[in-house]
């Protein structure tokens, strides 16, 4: 019996990166051409790329690297805001390209419903839209159903094979949302790099559900694939999912590279698992994954973890928190965390962070901001402009102590000054380890 | 500081006038008045950060109202002293900061807690007291470059008795607050109450004009007087008071109350137009440039019903590319849509309100701008009687069309 192929990705131009043929007769997918399921098929990707990636330099699993994408060309590791709506919360864009942001995420699920991808399209995209010229970034709208549907009991909803469905927050009507879907509205919204739907369970779940989730992540990136319209313009990445599983991780890992995609995440941490499981999943997942695409482990937005994960040989990182913690009045600084609030504060003159060179640590004292913090719409602006001016210094500090080959020194000197007890914990001596960095420095004996 | 007239606007009992108003150093530009003091919240504009308020239109945008109650709790006088005062706690070094404790918008006078001690304000804090002495200490800290003494500011219902007894009490702490001043009155603008009542009102700027002050704070208004009366409030306190000093008022914030004010002979307003525009979602559109054309280009037509702002939440803006004014020259027009603003103040996003205000705030001082170069050109009550004239277009094409 012949063996029938399937195209999952048509290249609009010429340059054609890779030709990858494959048998696959364990998935089961929809024949596009004439709607009967296949039991064998060959899969023919052409897959063009909208990015390049670069390696400049290299400390054992670390490295700094160049990523020209699309809209601008970013340097990594590196570390991208939350722009949920359009966004970033009390920043304009100016001021972003000020404090050095060099890729924005935006949240499909929000955009979509307000103000909706359509419109989006018919306004030329979301960079046209928000007047943003670097980089963005969208996720597949999955999370945050996940998220509002583990939330809210009220609006129950399911996870099938076919897609997320739930209750719409408007107007209460299901709502269903497909891998094909997805695609299709990030296809609308055009940015930069676009995540693939993946089914995702929080880490301390536990059982047959995470194996579930695996497997059905891999069926859908297939689905994400061939429903992605711009492969020329727009990097869709795969996610790796299988829990705090390494066995699940591994099929995962190796199926999503089968696959060639531009660029791989790092998927399912960040929802409070410990720390120790966490570092050895970002630690297997780099080493499995290819060494020539970038790697986005997503939900990383503690400073620590930035640096441990960089260690260990991951590239990109998202997360809510430095914004989200600025409008709580805590600022980041190279000891850890300032409290403003805190009546310690209310005298102490100094800026937010002597090291720092951001507009507000030029201009503004503690006892200042202390005023402000949560009280004023200006003190949640000043102070998330310096907890991204922190992240960025951050990103660039480990791009360029990598690239200038004192990589370890940085390290050692980032740990020095947050545990200055040398009480460093002990999941990031274990995963140092691993990164072969020497942690006899700063540890206390 | 140093103020004066370079342009009165005279003849036919004409009181507006042109003036320039030298701050810091000798080399910086004078500001020049009418002029319009921008609203502040400890000392910052509510949503324009300083990179922002750098880009405004200077020299305009160098004068910034600050009312010494914000920093009643924190920081403390100490404190705001080591750092150095308001330029240097905020950053604003080129700035001007003009202090009264009224902001009307969150620092507002409570004439019935007010008694002999000292004034009585509604804050965000609750009500507080303020004596003179305590006064006088924080303006010491915050060491603004004018400031104003303190003042009972009565409401125009109370009764005669009351409103003397504030004459009496603000005229107190005037000379209080002038025996406290290290600086002698230099910075000092002396507050001239008096309510609704002629002939308190003349009592008080000719008792005021006697001081050694170097400006003058006219309070009071704003607070429910009549609009028709208003005028006439306003020229005799004006009349009383020398030409050569420079005049402040607090409570006239829109378009139509600062003509009237410019044309009793005021030099300064704070307003909160911007404010409330901001916060409820408005743009400031309406032209200001209407003596350019002698062809009113106001005519009855049926375009857009009002034509002084637009809301941005209105659905009919949630595709528009357009810029909020096509040619306007500030941030939030050069950078982004109406849609886009539609958009962020449907997820209640702050970015909303940071463009707004930018904006809003770039347009009016346009207004300002605009007012005065009618007084220069000898032109302002045609500039006024034509601004009017336009702003009630679309109420009049409205009534006759229902």
């Amino acid at each position: 019996m012949r063996n029938r192929f399937r195209i999952c990705a048509v290249a609009a131009s010429d340059s054609i990166e890779t030709v990858h043929l494959k048998t696959n007769g364990a998935n089961r997918y929809d024949d596009q051409l004439n709607g009967q399921d296949q039991g064998e098929a060959f899969c023919v990707s052409f897959l063009k790329m909208a990015l390049k990636f670069e390696v400049l330099g290299k400390f054992n699993r670390a490295r700094a690297a160049r990523l020209a994408l699309p809209h601008f060309v970013c340097q990594t590791p590196l570390f991208m805001p939350v722009g949920t709506q359009g966004t970033i919360k009390g920043l304009t864009n100016n001021q972003l390209e000020e404090i050095g942001c060099q890729i924005i995420l935006g949240n499909t699920y929000h955009l979509a419903l307000r103000p909706g991808a359509e419109l989006i399209d018919d306004l030329g995209g979301l960079h046209k839209f928000m007047n943003w010229k670097r980089a963005l970034l969208t996720d597949s709208g999955g999370f945050q159903m996940v998220v509002k549907l583990l939330v809210s009991l009220l609006h129950l909803a399911d996870i099938t094979e076919q897609g997320v469905t739930f209750q719409s927050p408007v107007d209460a009507k299901p709502m269903l949302l497909t891998p094909e879907e997805s695609i299709q509205i990030q296809n609308k919204i055009g940015a930069d790099i676009i995540m693939a739907l993946d089914d995702v369970v929080k880490t301390t779940i536990t059982g047959p559900r995470i194996e579930e989730a695996m497997y059905r992540t891999l069926r859908w990136i297939d689905r994400c694939i061939a429903a992605h319209k711009r492969p020329d313009e727009q990097n869709l990445f795969g996610i790796v999912q299988g829990g705090l599983d390494p066995v699940l991780r591994d099929i995962c890992v190796r199926g999503l590279v089968d696959r060639n995609l531009p660029g791989y995440a790092i998927g399912g941490l960040s929802g409070g698992e410990d720390k120790d499981s966490f570092w050895r999943v970002v630690a297997q997942c780099t080493a499995a994954l290819p060494e020539d695409k970038p790697r986005y482990v997503m939900g990383v937005g503690y400073p620590l973890d930035l640096v441990v994960c960089s260690a260990l040989g991951a590239d990109m990182y998202d997360c809510v928190y430095p914004t989200r913690t600025a409008r709580f009045g805590t600022a980041l600084i190279p000891e850890g965390l300032l409290k403003l609030k805190n009546q310690a504060m209310a005298n102490d003159e100094r800026p937010i962070d002597p090291t720092c060179l951001c507009m507000v640590c030029r201009n503004y004292t503690r006892a200042y901001l202390h005023c402000i913090v949560t009280k004023d719409p200006m003190g949640s602006q000043l102070v998330s402009y310096h907890n991204l001016s922190y992240m960025m210094r951050l990103s660039k500090d480990l791009h360029t102590s990598i690239v200038e080959g004192r990589f370890p020194e940085f390290v050692q000197g980032f740990l020095r000054v947050q545990f200055p007890k040398g009480d460093i914990p002990e999941w990031v001596c274990n995963a140092m380890e691993v990164a072969g960095i020497d942690m006899s420095t700063c540890c206390a004996p | 500081m140093r103020f004066a007239v370079t342009r009165a606007c005279g003849g036919g009992g004409g009181r507006a006038r042109a003036g320039a108003l030298y701050i810091g150093g000798s080399t910086t530009a004078p500001i020049e008045t009418p002029s319009l003091l921008i609203l502040t919240r400890k000392g910052l504009p509510t949503f324009v950060s300083c990179d922002h308020l750098a880009a405004l239109p200077t020299p305009d945008s160098l004068l910034l109202h600050v009312s010494p109650l914000h920093f009643l709790d924190c920081p403390s006088s100490k404190t705001i002293s080591n750092i150095g005062g308001l330029h240097q706690m905020l950053g604003l070094h080129e700035h001007f900061f003009v202090a009264a404790p009224r902001d009307s918008l969150e620092s507002l006078p409570e004439s019935e807690g007010t008694n002999k001690l000292g004034a009585s304000f509604e804050t965000p804090c609750g009500r507080r007291l303020i004596k003179p002495s305590a006064y006088v200490e924080k303006i010491a800290s915050l060491k603004p470059n004018l400031w104003a003494s303190m003042a009972d500011e009565v409401p125009a219902w109370v009764s005669d008795k009351r409103n003397k007894t504030s004459v009496d009490r603000t005229l107190r702490w005037l000379d209080e607050c002038l025996a406290l001043d290290p600086a002698g009155g230099k910075t000092m603008l002396g507050v001239v109450v008096g309510g609704s009542n002629i002939e308190e009102r003349k009592h008080c700027a000719i008792e005021v004009a006697t001081r050694n002050v170097s400006g003058f704070w006219i309070g009071g208004f704003g607070l429910g007087e009549n609009v028709e009366e208003r005028s006439a409030l306003l020229n005799v306190v004006t009349d009383n008071l020398p030409e050569e000093k420079v005049r402040f008022i607090s409570g006239l914030s829109l378009p139509e109350e600062v003509l009237q004010g410019v044309a009793s002979g005021i030099d300064l307003f704070d307003s909160t137009y911007i404010y409330h525009l901001t916060l409820g979602g408005f743009a400031l559109i309406f032209p200001f440039k209407i003596l350019d054309h002698n062809n009113l280009d106001f005519q009855l037509d049926d375009t857009v019903g009002d034509r002084t702002k637009i809301n941005l939440r209105a659905t009919i803006y949630r595709k528009d590319i357009s810029p909020i004014v096509a040619n306007c020259s500030c941030f939030t027009c050069q950078n982004h849509t109406r849609a886009y603003i539609n958009h962020l103040l449907n997820v209640h996003e702050m970015l909303a309100h940071i463009l707004l205000e930018i904006h809003n705030t770039h347009h009016y001082l346009g207004f300002f701008r605009a007012m005065r170069e009618a007084i220069k050109g000898g032109k302002f009550d045609l500039f006024r009687q034509r601004f009017v004239e336009s702003r009630r277009i679309h109420l009049t094409s409205a009534v006759l069309c229902s």
